[in-house]
Order: C-alpha cells, then sequence, then structure tokens
C-alpha cells in the first residue's frame, strides 16, 4: 500500500505547479487552472488524510465541499474574465491594474 | 392545538368562512371580466356556505344540549412571553348566528342582483359583500377577544366600503366617513377594555378569561371597567346613544346593504359581543349596559315618528331595536336579548328589503312620494305587512315572543329591584310606538290615495329575484320563533362551570363526544327543558341579574303574564292610534304637528345630535387647533427663533476657534498621513500577482523560520 507521504508529495507538487502556474502566467485563464490546481491538491491532502488518520466521513464531506465551491468560483470568475473582456478587450491579467495606488 | 371539536366539523366552519373571502377575491381580480360580472359566483359562494350553516345548525338541534360547545384552537404567535392563538368556538348561540348570518347575506346577494342591476360597480359591489360576509362570520365564529377586535373592525372597514358605494354623492361618502370614525370612537374604549383583561390575565381567550373570572382573578372595578370598556364598542357598533349618530347616515349606502349590515347583523354584533362576555360584566357594568340601551331604545323610537324618510324611519326603528336587545342584556335577560337579536334580524331586513323594493319602484326614499302601492306591489306590500306586524309584537309572531321576553325579563329585574322599574315602563311605552310608527310607515306607503300620481303611474312590481328573498324572510319573520327551541339551547351561561377546579372541562359540555350525540339526544329530550320552553312563558331559564334565584320562580312567572298581556294591549293601542291617525284619518297629524310645534322640531332635528356634536366635538377641536396653532407661533415659535439668535452668536465663536486651532491639529494630522501614503501607495500596484509573490514569501518565510527554530 502507497504510504501517507506519497500522497503528500503528490499534493505538494500539485500545490507549487498551481502556484506557479498562478504567479507567472499573465492570461487569466490559465490562472483560473492554476488555482484548480490549488484546490485538487487540497482535495488530495483531505482525502488522504481521511483514510490514513481519522477514518471517518469528514474529510470525504470536505472535499465534495471544495469541488462544489470551485465549480461556483470557476463559474464566477469565468464571469469575471468575460466583462473583462468586454471591458479591456483583453484578457493579460497584467493589463488590468485600475486598482493600483 | 387544544380541541374537542371533530374534523369534519372544523373543515366546515373554515369553509363557511372561507368562501366568501374566496368571493371577494375573485370580484376584485376578475370580477368585471365573468360573464355577468359575477354575481353568480358571490351569490353561490355565500349559497354553499349557508348550506354548510345550516347543516351545522341542525347538527346542534339534533344534539339539542343548551350546553353545546366545541371548541378548537391553534397557536399562533408564541414569541419570548407573549403567546396568542386563533381558534374557532363553535355553541348553540355561534350555530344560531351561523345560520341568521348566512341566510340574511344569501338572500341579500340575491335581493341585490335584482336592485343593482346596471350598477357601475357591479362587481365591486358583490365583492365588498364577500369580505363583509367573511368578516361577520369570522366573528361569530373565534373564540378570542383578539381575534374577535380584528374582525370587529373588518366589519366595520366593509360597513365603511358600502357606505360609500355611491362615493361620487358627497352625502354618501360623508356618511361612510362619519361611520367609520364614529365607530372607531366606540373601538378605542374596547381595545381599552381588551387591553386591561389581557394586562391583568395574560389572555385573550374567552374560556380562559371566564375562568380567571369565576377564580376571582379579577375582579371589582376594574372588571366594571373592562366590562364598560369593552360595550363601548358594542355602543359605536351598535349604534347605542350617544353613538347612534351614524347609522342614519349610513342609509346612503345601497338599500340591500342597509338591511344586512346596518339592520340584521353588523349592528347586532354589539350585542352578540354582549352576549358572548356577558359572564364578565359586572352587576354595575350591567346596569350601565341597561340604562344605556333604555335611553336609546326610548330616545330613537320618538325620532322615528317624525321621519319621513322611509329608510330614515326604519333606521331609527332599528337603532330602538337594538337599545331594547341591549337593555334585555343589561338586565339580565340573556336569552331575550339574543332571541330578539335574531328574530330582529330576519324582521327588520325584510322590513329593509321591502322598502328597498319600493324605492326600487318609485326612485324616491321620502314617504310624501308614496301612498297605495299596495295594488301596485301585493308581494312587496304584504310581506312588509308581515315585518310590521312581527316588529310591533302581534302575537304568534316572532317578534312578539322576543319582545314579551324582553319586557318579561325587564319586569322582573323591575320587581326586583323596585327603583328600576322604570325600565320596564319605559320599554313598554316603546313598544307601543314602536307599533305605531311602523303602522304610519305602512299607511303611508301602501295604503291610501297616491299623492303623487306620476311616481304611482311607473311604479311596478319588483322582479322575482327580489321577491323571493322577501318571501323567504316573510316565512322566517313569522314562524322562526315558533317550537321554544331558542330559548331551549341559548341558556344563560353559569359562571360557576368555569372553575378551574377542572381544567380540562373548562370547555362547556366537552365530555360529550359527537359519536354519543344519539344517546345524548334522548337524554336532553327529558320533561325538564323544552315543555318549559314551549310554554306561554318562554323564559324558563330567564334568571334576573347576576346571582338571581329560582326560588321566586312564581312571581317571575306572574311578571312575564303581566308583561305579555301589558304589550299585547301596548302594540294594539299602537296601531289603533296609527291607523285612526293615517287610516281612518280621524285626527289630523297636521293638527297635532302645529300644536306641539316645539316638541315636533325637536324629534325632527334628532334632539339636535348632530348640530351639538357639530358644535360641542367638533367645534371644540377646532378651538383647540386654533389655540394651539397660536401658541405653536407665538410661544414656540419665539422661543425657536430666540434660541436661534443666540446659537448664531456663539457659533461664529466656535467657528473662529475650529477654523485655527481645530482645523490646524485635522489639517497638520492629514498632511502627514498623505506624506506617508504617497511613499506607500507604491507597493500598491494594482497587479494580483505582485500581492501573491509577496505573501508566497512571507509564508515561506515563517515556514523557515518554523523549520530551524523549531516551533
Amino acid at each position: 500500500m502507497i504510504p501517507l507521504q506519497g500522497y503528500l508529495v503528490i499534493a505538494a507538487v500539485l500545490f507549487v505547479l498551481g502556484l506557479f502556474c498562478v504567479m507567472t502566467r499573465r492570461n487569466a485563464v490559465t490562472i483560473l487552472m492554476g488555482i484548480e490546481l490549488i484546490l485538487n491538491s487540497a482535495n488530495v491532502n483531505f482525502i488522504a488524510f481521511a483514510r490514513y488518520c481519522a477514518p471517518d466521513i469528514q474529510g470525504h464531506v470536505f472535499a465534495i465541499f471544495v469541488i462544489i465551491m470551485a465549480a461556483a468560483e470557476a463559474a464566477i470568475a469565468l464571469a469575471i474574465v468575460l466583462n473583462l473582456y468586454k471591458r479591456i478587450n483583453s484578457i493579460d491579467v497584467d493589463e488590468v491594474d485600475m486598482m493600483r495606488g | 392545538m387544544a380541541t374537542n371539536m371533530p374534523a369534519d366539523m372544523v373543515t366546515s366552519l373554515v369553509l363557511i368562512l372561507l368562501l366568501p373571502l374566496a368571493g371577494f377575491a375573485i370580484q376584485m381580480f376578475f370580477g368585471t371580466r365573468l360573464p355577468r360580472k359575477g354575481d353568480w359566483l358571490s351569490t353561490g359562494l355565500i349559497g354553499i356556505s349557508l348550506v354548510l350553516g345550516i347543516v351545522m345548525f341542525i347538527r346542534t338541534l339534533g344534539v339539542f344540549d343548551a350546553g353545546y360547545a366545541r371548541q378548537v384552537h391553534w397557536p399562533w404567535i408564541d414569541i419570548g412571553g407573549f403567546r396568542v392563538g386563533m381558534g374557532i368556538l363553535f355553541d348553540n348561540l355561534t350555530a344560531v348566528m351561523l345560520m341568521v348570518v348566512g341566510i340574511v347575506s344569501f338572500l341579500v346577494h340575491l335581493f341585490s342582483i335584482g336592485y343593482l342591476h346596471g350598477d357601475v360597480r357591479y362587481s365591486r359591489y358583490f365583492g365588498y359583500l364577500g369580505i363583509f360576509s367573511f368578516s361577520m362570520l369570522g366573528l361569530v365564529l373565534c373564540d378570542n377577544l383578539l381575534a374577535l377586535y380584528v374582525f370587529w373592525e373588518l366589519v366595520g372597514l366593509s360597513s365603511y366600503l358600502l357606505i360609500g358605494h355611491w362615493f361620487e354623492k358627497k352625502s354618501a361618502s360623508d356618511a361612510a366617513k362619519k361611520a367609520f370614525l364614529t365607530t372607531r370612537i366606540g373601538d378605542v374604549g374596547m381595545f381599552i377594555g381588551i387591553m386591561i383583561l389581557y394586562a391583568k390575565l395574560g389572555t385573550f381567550r374567552f374560556d380562559e378569561i371566564f375562568a380567571a373570572v369565576a377564580d376571582g382573578e379579577i375582579g371589582g372595578s376594574l372588571l366594571t371597567w373592562a366590562g364598560v370598556g369593552l360595550f363601548c364598542g358594542a355602543i359605536g357598533k351598535s349604534a347605542q346613544f350617544p353613538l347612534h349618530v351614524w347609522l342614519p347616515d349610513a342609509m346612503e349606502g345601497p338599500t340591500p346593504v342597509s338591511a344586512l349590515i346596518h339592520a340584521a347583523t353588523m349592528v347586532a354584533a354589539g350585542v352578540y359581543m354582549v352576549g358572548r362576555l356577558f359572564l364578565l360584566f359586572t352587576p354595575e357594568a350591567l346596569l350601565v349596559i341597561a340604562y344605556i340601551g333604555l335611553i336609546t331604545a326610548v330616545m330613537a323610537a320618538s325620532i322615528a315618528i317624525v321621519q319621513t324618510d322611509i329608510k330614515k324611519a326604519l333606521a331609527y326603528s332599528t337603532i330602538s331595536q337594538l337599545g331594547y336587545m341591549i337593555t334585555a342584556l343589561g338586565v339580565g335577560g340573556y336569552t331575550a336579548g339574543l332571541f330578539h337579536l335574531m328574530t330582529h334580524a330576519f324582521f327588520k331586513a325584510l322590513l329593509f328589503l321591502g322598502s328597498g323594493s319600493v324605492i326600487h319602484a318609485v326612485h324616491s326614499q321620502e314617504m310624501p312620494d308614496m301612498g297605495g302601492l299596495r295594488k301596485k306591489m301585493p308581494v312587496t306590500f304584504w310581506t312588509f305587512l308581515v315585518a310590521t306586524l312581527a316588529i310591533s309584537g302581534v302575537p304568534g309572531l316572532s317578534g312578539f315572543f322576543s319582545k314579551d321576553m324582553i319586557l318579561g325579563a325587564s319586569l322582573a329585574f323591575g320587581m326586583e329591584h323596585s327603583s328600576h322599574l322604570i325600565i320596564f315602563l319605559l320599554l313598554l311605552v316603546t313598544a307601543g310606538v314602536t307599533a305605531f310608527y311602523m303602522f304610519r310607515v305602512v299607511f303611508l306607503t301602501f295604503l291610501g290615495r297616491p299623492r303623487d300620481e306620476e311616481r304611482y303611474a311607473h311604479a311596478h312590481e319588483s322582479p322575482a329575484v327580489m321577491t323571493i328573498p322577501l318571501t323567504v324572510l316573510a316565512v322566517l319573520a313569522v314562524g322562526s320563533a315558533w317550537g321554544g327551541w331558542f330559548q331551549a339551547l341559548v341558556v344563560k351561561p353559569e359562571l360557576g362551570q368555569y372553575r378551574t377546579a377542572a381544567v380540562a372541562p373548562a370547555v362547556p359540555g366537552g365530555e360529550h363526544g359527537e359519536a354519543h350525540a344519539g344517546e345524548h339526544h334522548e337524554a336532553v329530550h327529558d320533561e325538564t327543558t323544552i315543555p318549559d320552553a314551549l310554554h306561554a312563558d318562554p323564559e324558563g331559564h330567564e334568571t334576573h341579574v347576576a346571582g338571581g334565584d329560582h326560588a321566586d320562580h312564581g312571581a317571575a312567572h306572574r311578571a312575564h303574564q303581566i308583561a305579555m298581556i301589558t304589550s299585547i294591549l301596548a302594540a294594539g293601542l299602537g296601531i289603533l292610534l296609527a291607523w285612526l291617525f293615517y287610516g281612518r284619518r280621524l285626527f289630523s297629524a297636521e293638527t297635532v304637528r302645529r300644536r306641539l310645534a316645539a316638541v315636533h322640531l325637536l324629534l325632527s332635528k334628532k334632539y339636535y345630535f348632530d348640530e351639538i356634536y357639530a358644535v360641542g366635538v367638533v367645534g371644540t377641536t377646532l378651538w383647540v387647533s386654533r389655540a394651539a396653532r397660536a401658541f405653536d407661533t407665538h410661544v414656540v415659535d419665539g422661543a425657536v427663533n430666540g434660541t436661534a439668535w443666540r446659537a448664531r452668536g456663539f457659533s461664529w465663536f466656535i467657528g473662529l476657534f475650529d477654523n485655527t486651532v481645530i482645523d490646524g491639529m485635522v489639517n497638520g494630522v492629514a498632511g502627514t498621513v498623505t506624506a506617508w501614503g504617497r511613499q506607500f501607495r507604491r507597493i500598491q500596484t494594482g497587479k494580483i500577482q505582485n500581492y501573491l509573490l509577496g505573501l508566497v514569501a512571507v509564508a515561506l518565510i515563517l515556514a523557515f523560520v518554523r523549520l530551524v527554530r523549531g516551533f
């Protein structure tokens, strides 16, 4: 049986890949994909800990909540991106700096 | 849910209540789009309601138990310590009222189809009739004071809407406002009464209040004031002295409305309320009730003599008869007062519908324009005559039994307390006067020669949709009191049965299940209840004021015999006089009027009540308002302006200080913040990824520190 550390490593790798993606990409949609990676790395951790450390249903429930929340988040974020495109005709996040001080 | 009511009964009662409301809602939204503007729908719905009401009534007749009562109670509002329930109380009185309201309401719907044919707001009229029926049925079905008050106001509202049905006419819209405001004055008293009871007892339920009264939790002057307060509501709604002034004006509404609301049902609501809450009135409160009723009865009857408008004459007759009922309740004649309420509902509705039929034919309400209509309108004439005989107290008709019972109760009361014998004497005189003025109306309207040939030529009998209600009501005006069932079923309640030693049977008769109705029926059919009631003396159960005992039953019996004989004599005398004046014309009414010019003026001006109120109440209000305005302009404004001057001077100084010292400090702080802000704004690039980078960097540093230092 694969040890817990295996899952944690996979999750860490996923997390770092996601974080990297979110921090470096200019394309808003790609950033969203990065966020999905981060969320799923958290899911992997939830399931793994639920399986190895606390054999009850809480971890699974959390994972399902995260999935649902991710779906909602994706819907809203894509709506934002769409509006962004309509407004500045681009989805490059570097051009979105209206909040600059 | 506390209940001893079978589920099918709850369903029927709720249906009875809600069907007219459904009619109202449909008429309001879709009325004008329905075929025939939906009159069949409203009439049909109230018809179903009536059929259910009659079924319920027959069911209580089948049980035939004076203590029969079923109650269902649901919690409604329950917030913290504030608990209010809603419920239905169904006993014999409710059954009778349901039937009376249903019958009169249905017949008035039917009559209105003819009377308001082609009216501008035809469907709205039927909608309003529906909401009136709903509120009136709710009033008689509810089991607590709060619901009673709500429905009480709802009938006031629907009365307002219906009086003002022809609101283009200023007199109608004024009358509607007057009716609403005048009854509201009484309702304030009623609200105070309810609040006294709630503050003291913490409940609105009738049975719980009676239990508290029985246990002596509330008593003395507080209870008297609560009773007088509640009675104020009845003074307003039942048009008792001194708030009777709205009812004659309410005749501006369509005549079927007058029949339904201002004769048979709503104005009787006050009487019903006093009857329903009879147990909480102390002897002192009852005495007030008796004398208010007496003043009303005598005063209104005397005004009715000189009215020339047929509806006004009937309106004053209604006020007088309501005074009769109130007096009866005040002297302890519980059964008598409510009995008269029922019989009066039928014959007075008939009188009003008859007058409506006449008005429909001659297009005038003035009796000088009428005369000799008997040949043109035979059905209207004969039914009107039947109702007149009934209200005059001619033996054998319903009005005789109830009026005789009231006189008997008041005489018995007078014999017990000789200082109050005047109640009986004045009621007796009023009975004679009633017969006189009612026959005056009959003679002036239907007999003699037509005084206005042109109107007479155009007069015609009303269509069947109007004459059928008249006929049905005539049958009820004759026979509704026969058999003594009312006296056997609606019996004065005893306070003792509410003692909380037995909380469970607080609802009287609760232990008799519906299933045993059959055996029970046999049980009550023994020799004690019915024959007594069938006896010529219908007051077998009547006791006198609270605490009266049955020891002097013989005296009471004699009182009723005296009352019966004298009341027949009074009625006969009244009819004879009316005949001599207006039939044979042996005496000239004109001569009498000239001889007693001052009295005639006083009566035709209705004792100057409207003028006194115009000067006294309205005038005083205006004077107070003007004085208040003067005070406002000179004293209040002066004070305000003076303060303003001083404030301006002070403000100038404050302003100086503010501009230099305070602003200097504030600007200094602001300048510092601005300088810092100019530096810090560089950090905010507006690029999310920069922030994220910072976040990750800090997280990494923290993780690193934790790894290195190990905590």
